[in-house]
């Protein structure tokens, strides 16, 4: 599958919501814990070498489960191949909570959720629809009850 | 760079609702251009799908793995002069980046197009519903407010609304723009945030980073389950 490679690093380059040095495993065979600067930018984890500039790899976050495993850490899979972990190791149980809590919130259908849920709760409670004033109130995607969760 | 292609095609595939789909055109970009050498340009037709921030295209509708991805994170869509009608092109700040040259069937085909691709970035998706959380807590508070304030008989029960002049309406504000592009990290690193919104959201009950949904939505739910009930009551009473 081709996908436009160069704005996704430049992308890896923007401010990022949530960075930090985590010990990172992937799931292959015989693949061990790595010191990596993990970066979450929008709805993608990119992972890099500490002393690299260009990432490793980037993890779309959509579809995930992000699971806490033992103490200190959590896992991210993918619900198509959900035994395939991707294993992290914080430095606090702190740590390891902020981070799930990021992440799950990261995707754009998390989002999704949002707006359809504050866009039903203002309806309810106004009687006016809050995304008339952005001419958006007609897109399929941000109308209640036809999505499938 | 790697990526975990195997879970975004899947992302692609699956049949959670796509927020646009359809045939365009996409024109074959050429790497090289020789000064002398006359080439036509050429188009090929292709199915696409748009989920959030992603665009997939697929060589065909019922094909089962997309063949290309466009991240539609910082870019911006255009209306393109190209000698075709209906064309209009993804283009990202990035200097060197090429462009994606798109040609729809019609002009209501390519109106949709653009208006969905400008609003698919997850930036814009994230002011949007830091708005509707601000504007959802105005609502509470104002309600809370006309609770204690001495409330009028209702005329008109038609429309579902609270008719009690202490509840403020939604402030006509206007859209807020789309938000500035991610530039480049060559250009500006710091996307500045959309005017009217401040750039730390403070900690509230109704902040997606602080609350769980489930919390959420027992504690709204309980007030509005109040105030249907309370609406109901002045519906049998202003309507014999």
């Amino acid at each position: 599958m081709r996908y436009n490679e160069r704005e996704l690093l430049s992308l890896a380059r923007q401010p990022a919501e949530k960075a930090a040095e985590i010990l990172m495993r992937v799931p292959k065979k015989g693949s061990v814990l790595k010191k990596r600067l993990v970066k979450l930018v929008v709805n993608f984890l990119f992972y890099f070498r500490t002393d690299e500039a260009e990432p490793i790899g980037a993890l779309l976050l959509e579809h995930c489960r992000i699971t806490k495993e033992e103490e200190n850490v959590f896992s991210i899979s993918f619900i198509e191949e959900p035994e395939r972990k991707y294993c992290f190791e914080c430095d606090s149980e702190e740590q390891c909570q902020e981070w799930i809590e990021a992440l799950k919130r990261a995707s754009y259908e998390f989002m999704r959720r949002s707006l359809i849920f504050y866009r039903n709760e203002i309806q309810k409670m106004t009687g006016k629809d809050p995304l008339e004033q952005y001419g958006i109130s007609e897109e399929a995607r941000f109308q209640l009850g036809t999505r499938k969760q | 760079m790697k990526l975990n292609e195997r879970s975004v095609a899947h992302y692609a595939t699956c049949d959670s609702p796509a927020d646009h789909a359809g045939f365009l055109r996409k024109r074959v970009e050429r790497h090289h251009h020789h000064a002398h050498h006359h080439h036509a340009t050429s188009y090929q037709r292709r199915w696409f799908v748009l989920k959030g921030n992603l665009l997939f295209y697929f060589e065909e509708r019922e094909s089962r793995e997309p063949v290309g991805l466009v991240v539609l994170e910082g870019c911006t869509v255009e209306l393109c002069e190209a000698a075709e009608e209906f064309a209009f092109a993804i283009r990202f700040d990035d200097a060197g980046a090429r462009a994606y040259v798109l040609v729809a069937d019609g002009q209501a085909a390519m109106e949709a197009w653009v208006k969905a691709l400008s609003r698919a970035s997850f930036d814009y998706m994230r002011l949007v519903v830091r708005e509707l959380e601000k504007q959802l807590e105005e609502a509470c508070k104002s309600l809370a407010a006309c609770r204690k304030s001495p409330r009028r008989s209702s005329s008109s029960g038609r429309k579902r609304h609270l008719s009690n002049p202490a509840l403020l309406p939604l402030q006509e504000k206007p859209p807020p723009p789309l938000p500035p592009r991610r530039r480049s990290a060559a250009s500006s690193a710091t996307g500045s945030p959309a005017p009217g919104l401040s750039p730390a959201m403070p900690e509230s009950p109704v902040s997606p980073e602080t609350a769980c949904f489930s919390k959420l939505h027992s504690w709204y739910g309980q007030e509005i389950a109040a105030l249907r009930r309370e609406w109901q009551e002045r519906q049998k009473r202003g309507h014999p």
